[in-house]
């Protein structure tokens, strides 16, 4: 029973980190909250969807789908953040939050209202049983795939230029620029990295639930949101720290909480994001140390 | 002419001449659809300067408003439904109110207040937050007031849609109220309050430093601007008489922000300029959808059009326009100057 209850917060978990890493990563450099990022779940299910019929196999479909994510992520710093960026901090979340409902409508116009089948391998749902938990493959699969990512990024953010020039970016953007880092290069690869990250929990994600409809982002936004806020919005660390806690405690109501106030856990969840902002605003990990917006 | 010379005097009388001719063009139309959509138009009005109230003078972005409007259409609906309707709408519902049908007026300004309360113990902690954190904590709350708005079945109905009031909004209530709303925003605006708060918007550390409490005085606008939602949401509730969780949701905040901010958000005459604009768009857009829908020249269900656009304006009007139609004077004075200039 400790074990299931274990291996379901650390598969959860696994997922919450991996959307809470690709939004902090924006937020990071920029200051600013993605409000466009769930869409990219959006893009993942309608990608996989439109290729349905196509005769590759899935997990051409599914590195199409992460192609796609990645594009989308950059096509929103153009569309979204770039023009606005100089101005304030409102035009920003207000161009994402447009760009974000323009995406969602897009779907509703031009695909459907409803509800579409995203198909998966039929492997994924297989339930396997070791000492004593039943748990389907995909749980395990996520909770792999979401170490390595992890490793992988930690490794790229510690060893590439690149990555030093993103943490050096993050740390103090104008003297990273005065020290001759190119601006928009920097932001740009954040916002790819950002779209690689949520694709992968993305196509994951949509492993869990099969299906994708124009509402679809809502609930990995609040959930990348949540966890960054918990754990630290300025540090990687953090987000990934509070992708498991709040796996953590929404597992553990689930676990533990009669039916009639489960309904109120996002109450709860959102209280605590409150909470937070108002005691410990840095979150629980406090990334690096300054707070000017670039 | 001496009422020239009060620049607040004379918005106001514009607003008021603007109000009525809207009135009167819809008296001489006389057609039911159009009533409708201009008894919206001023209920969107009051929500919309409301959101000015606090967000114009204060520069932060609050996502909570719809939050707050549908704390003001819940609880004046659970004061003025008809006792005979609460036992077949709300089943759960607690003894207290089971008797209870109070004059749908009367509820909609208590349910005002009640916003208000509820306004002024939620949000005075987190009127220290600048910022992305400001806006994040906002957003949080529209979601707390969301989620238990959906959870708590006994006076809300849950998820499921929350009806039977009876239809007591009309359109002349509708211009009252926001006429008042309107004079209200002004008269704040140009007070010593939202002179201090306008400061601190521009430059908080000088405000501070000439004595602006700033926690309180935006506590004091977003009391404010939350009683003004809760009206809003009342006349808007004893207008349609039946709605649900999902009419004050992202869908709607997003109709409300991108009014103040087409129309710009540090004006009261932006804000109504936005109301209007959108609302003619809006009703625009939804008739060319409906064109486009029952003329079978395509299959498919066709919607969705009016958000794509309004999108797409709000992204252009932030890119070329940050501040809006009206950035930073009022009607009056713009009016002033061109009457000088002849």
């Amino acid at each position: 029973m400790f074990l299931q209850y274990v291996v379901d917060v650390l598969s959860l978990g696994s997922l919450y980190a991996l959307f809470a890493l690709g939004l902090v990563l924006v937020y990071g450099i920029l200051k600013l909250v993605n409000f466009a990022y769930g869409e990219l779940v959006l893009v993942i299910g309608y990608s996989i969807f439109l290729l349905k019929g196509s005769p590759f196999p899935w997990f051409f479909m599914a590195g199409t789908a992460i192609v796609m994510s990645i594009l989308f992520s950059i096509f929103t710093d153009y569309v979204a953040f770039r023009p606005v960026r100089e101005k304030s901090v409102t035009a920003v979340l207000i161009t994402s939050f447009a760009f974000a409902t323009l995406l969602q409508n897009a779907a509703l116009l031009f695909i459907s209202a409803k509800p579409k089948n995203v198909p998966m391998p039929s492997f994924l749902s297989d339930s396997v049983q070791f000492l004593g938990v039943i748990t389907p493959v995909r749980n395990l699969i996520s909770i792999f795939v979401t170490f390595f990512c992890l490793i992988v990024f930690y490794q790229f953010m510690k060893r590439s230029t690149l990555g030093l020039a993103m943490r050096a970016a993050a740390t103090n953007f104008n003297m990273t620029r005065m020290l001759g880092i190119p601006a928009n290069l920097v932001i740009t690869s954040a916002f790819a990295m950002s779209g690689l990250l949520a694709g992968i929990a993305g196509t994951l994600w949509m492993s869990k639930i099969a299906n994708v409809f124009p509402g679809v982002g809502l609930e990995p936004l609040l959930v990348a949101f949540i966890a960054t806020v918990i754990g630290g919005m300025r540090s990687v660390h953090g987000a990934v720290l509070g992708g498991f806690i709040l796996a953590f405690v929404d597992m553990s109501f689930n676990y533990l909480l009669p039916q009639d106030i489960l309904k109120f856990r996002d109450v709860f969840t959102f209280s605590i994001v409150i909470l937070i902002l108002l005691i410990r605003p840095q979150g629980l990990i406090k990334g690096p140390a300054t707070g000017i917006r670039a | 002419m001496k009422i020239f010379n009060n620049e607040n005097t004379f918005n106001i009388i514009f607003f008021l001449i603007l109000f009525v001719s809207i009135y009167l063009i819809n008296f001489f139309i006389g057609s039911a659809i159009f009533e409708r959509t201009i008894t919206n138009l001023f209920i969107y009005i009051i929500l919309v300067v409301g959101l000015q109230v606090f967000m114009g003078n204060s520069g932060i972005l609050s996502f909570a408003h719809i939050g707050f409007m549908s704390i003001g259409a819940y609880s004046s609906g659970l004061l003025s439904m008809p006792i005979k309707m609460k036992g077949f709408v709300l089943r759960d519902l607690y003894p207290i109110f089971e008797n209870v049908a109070l004059d749908p007026i009367l509820s909609i300004f208590i349910g005002g207040i009640f916003t208000a309360i509820i306004a002024a113990i939620l949000t005075l902690p987190l009127m220290r937050l600048n910022d992305a954190a400001a806006v994040i904590s906002s957003f949080a709350l529209l979601m707390v007031i969301h989620s238990i708005v959906v959870g708590w079945s006994a006076v809300t109905n849950g998820p499921r849609t929350f009806f039977g009031l009876t239809k007591a909004t009309t359109v002349e209530i509708a211009l009252i109220f926001s006429f008042l709303t309107v004079i209200f925003a002004l008269v704040y605006k140009n007070s010593k309050f939202g002179l201090l708060l306008r400061a601190s918007r521009d430059n908080d550390i000088a405000a501070e430093s000439i004595g602006a409490n700033i926690v309180y005085l935006r506590w004091f606008a977003i009391i404010a601007s939350a009683f003004l939602a809760g009206i809003a949401g009342g006349l808007w509730g004893h207008f349609i008489t039946s709605f649900s969780p999902k009419s004050f949701y992202l869908k709607e905040t997003f109709l409300v922000i991108s009014m103040i901010i087409i129309g710009g958000s540090f004006t009261v005459t932006g804000a109504i300029a936005g109301a209007l604009l959108v609302t003619i768009g809006y009703e625009f857009l939804r008739w060319i959808e409906k064109v486009i829908k029952f003329s079978d020249t395509i299959t498919f269900e066709f919607i969705g059009l009016t958000e794509i656009v309004l999108s797409i304006t709000i992204i252009i009007f932030l890119i070329t326009k940050p501040k809006g139609l009206f950035p930073f004077k009022e009607i009056g004075y713009i009016i002033k100057k061109i009457f000088k200039n002849n």
